[in-house]
């Protein structure tokens, strides 16, 4: 798989109740159904369009409210790479990071909806290649690095036994 | 050297002075979940080979969001919670005791503590001083297991507040205006600490408001000091054991000051569908804003002195036509004190209804789901698009008072307009 994908466009401040409707909680136990519905009443395509590899790409205060996990499980279980945005709410942060999902804190003003983007990780850079655009964003903390390079914090436990810190 | 609250009970807790910005590995003294957040807790911890808790007594499970079950689904789940805390041997809160923060500061936090929950409004054990925050259900079950958390220290952002409270204007409306003037995300990752003569004239669960909404700005937790009302409350509450004074210093360096005078504010309202879009209730934007459901409860107001004033502004009147009032106390000792003094029977005179103690509508999972193009007025914390269960319906943020007023006239209505 090539580390390239597409962007799709969100505004700021979608909730947790966007990603994840609270009309949808009978689905909580049924990932494989409550996955078509991801994002829903932030865009309608979004769950049916996006590719493996694709972008959620944001404005500030990305997962604000609820501390609903699935909202950041279900984003995963899409197939995105990874959310970007200027900002995040910091439960759906460690949400993310937890189960594996990378949130990078970046400028996303100039990014078009489905422009051709990839991200460097280790060297934190994102390069849209659609209109040249490249920008460098800090490092998550270590221990969330960490615990992204492990796979989630299960899997971090599993590993380590404890918290490696 | 002075330190703000948070500093100060991160340090004593992880036994060295702690700066903003510093990670820490941070003991846990209580850990809870609830019907949303429990099922994949317990799943997480199964996938860690979970054989049994080593403190059970810090870890507890409540069922408050679907209270009684709402579908199949919500009942298998809270089977399985049932059956795991019975399995494990730790305490299992069930439905109709209340909803989990509410139940915890009645009869668990304590100044001092750090509490992890499953719930983004644990913030609200910061009405005692203790550091509570919201973790997801990954973050929860390993809390649970090993209790210890992982924290970065976050910066602290002072509220001032002083000033006595006009007449029809709550606390409710303090935190309205103050998240309408930060914004969604004016404190994301900070402590939020609310002093001042308000503050020390307070009773807890007026001040409960504050720290229960710190989540609306963003924040990790708010905070109050643990004081004299903190004594008072803990009495109340039959543990007076529990009481230890802690507070921040005032001349600690914080990251960001703010003073709010009480005097000046009229009663507030958030607009849909964000919490910072706040207005005065004279405001052009609310004016003759029909009103179809008041909903009243939840733990941001569902507590007996908040029904009292709605029961005040309620007694002797009817609810508008075409309007609905749906009320639902936080927890069982508010339904039963609401039952002594009388509330419901007001309420339920005035043409409304009263459901058993739980989250109730707030969630959009039972009890009052809104029909599309239906506005809704209440004294809950958040108003986000869907919220109550309909993308296509508009939920209006005010104090108790406010809604009281606006169920008998059906339009959103200044409460020092209508009597008591």
């Amino acid at each position: 798989m090539s580390d390239h994908g597409r962007a799709w466009l969100f505004g700021d401040d979608i909730s947790t109740d966007l990603i994840f409707p609270g009309r949808y909680v009978h689905l909580l136990s049924n990932m494989p159904e409550l996955v078509k519905h991801t994002l829903c009443d932030a865009r309608e395509d979004y769950a049916s369009g996006v590719k493996p590899g694709d972008f959620v790409v944001a404005g500030s205060n990305f997962g604000m409210g609820s501390s609903r996990e699935q909202a950041a499980v279900i984003i995963k279980l899409t197939g995105a790479r990874g959310v970007l945005a200027k900002s995040f709410a910091r439960i759906f942060f460690r949400n993310a990071i937890n189960n594996g999902l990378p949130c990078i804190e970046v400028d996303t003003t100039g990014i078009a909806e489905g422009d051709d983007l990839s991200v460097d990780f280790d060297k934190g850079i994102l390069h849209d290649h659609t209109n040249g655009i490249q920008r460098h964003f800090e490092p998550l903390p270590p221990i969330m690095t960490e615990i992204l390079h492990d796979g989630g914090l299960v899997a971090h436990i599993q590993k380590h036994g404890d918290f490696h810190l | 050297m002075p330190m703000t609250l948070v500093e100060k009970i991160i340090s004593e807790k992880v036994g060295h002075t702690v700066r903003p910005g510093q990670l820490v590995m941070a003991p846990v003294d209580q850990v809870f979940a609830h019907d949303l957040s429990g099922p994949l807790a317990i799943s997480q911890l199964k996938k860690l080979g979970f054989n049994g808790f080593k403190r059970p007594e810090k870890v507890r499970f409540f069922l408050d969001h679907a209270s009684p079950s709402s579908t199949v689904a919500s009942a298998n789940e809270q089977k399985t919670i049932r059956d795991f805390a019975s399995e494990w041997g730790v305490e299992l809160i069930d439905v109709g005791e209340g909803i989990s923060h509410q139940v915890v500061m009645e009869r668990y936090a304590k100044p001092g503590e750090i509490i992890i929950g499953g719930d983004s409004h644990t913030c609200m054990g910061g009405a005692l001083a203790a550091l509570a925050t919201g973790m997801g259900s990954t973050d929860v079950a390993v809390a649970m297991l090993l209790t210890r958390t992982w924290l970065r220290v976050p910066e602290t952002m002072r509220f001032v507040i002083s000033g006595s409270l006009p007449e029809g204007v709550y606390s409710k409306d303090v935190m309205l205006h103050i998240v309408g003037k930060i914004g969604v995300d004016g404190a994301t990752y900070r402590s939020m600490e609310f002093v001042g003569p308000a503050i020390d004239s307070w009773e807890v669960p007026d001040r409960s408001v504050l720290p229960n909404m710190a989540v609306e700005a963003g924040a990790k937790c708010g905070m109050c000091p643990s004081d004299e009302q903190t004594r008072k409350y803990l009495s109340a509450q039959k543990r007076p054991q529990d009481y230890k004074p802690v507070s921040g210093d005032l001349d600690a360096p914080c990251f960001f000051e703010m003073k709010v005078d009480c005097a000046t504010l009229e009663p507030q309202i958030a607009l849909p569908h964000n919490v910072d879009r706040v207005v005065g209730v004279s405001d052009k934007a609310v004016k003759d804003v029909r009103v179809h459901q008041v909903y009243m409860g939840t733990c941001t107001n569902g507590r007996i002195e908040d029904f009292r004033v709605i029961a005040k502004i309620l007694k002797g009147h009817k609810v508008a036509k075409g309007t609905r009032l749906v009320a639902t106390p936080a927890s069982r000792a508010v339904y039963l004190e609401g039952l002594h003094e009388g509330v419901w029977e007001t309420i339920i005179e005035a043409g409304g209804l009263v459901n058993s103690p739980g989250c109730g509508a707030c969630p959009g999972v039972q009890t009052g789901i809104l029909a599309s193009g239906e506005n809704c007025l209440s004294t809950m914390n958040r108003n986000f698009k869907g919220r109550m269960g309909n993308p296509e319906a508009f939920i209006y943020l005010a104090s108790p008072a406010t809604c009281a007023a606006s169920a008998l006239t059906g339009v959103i209505t200044d409460p020092r307009k209508v009597a008591a």
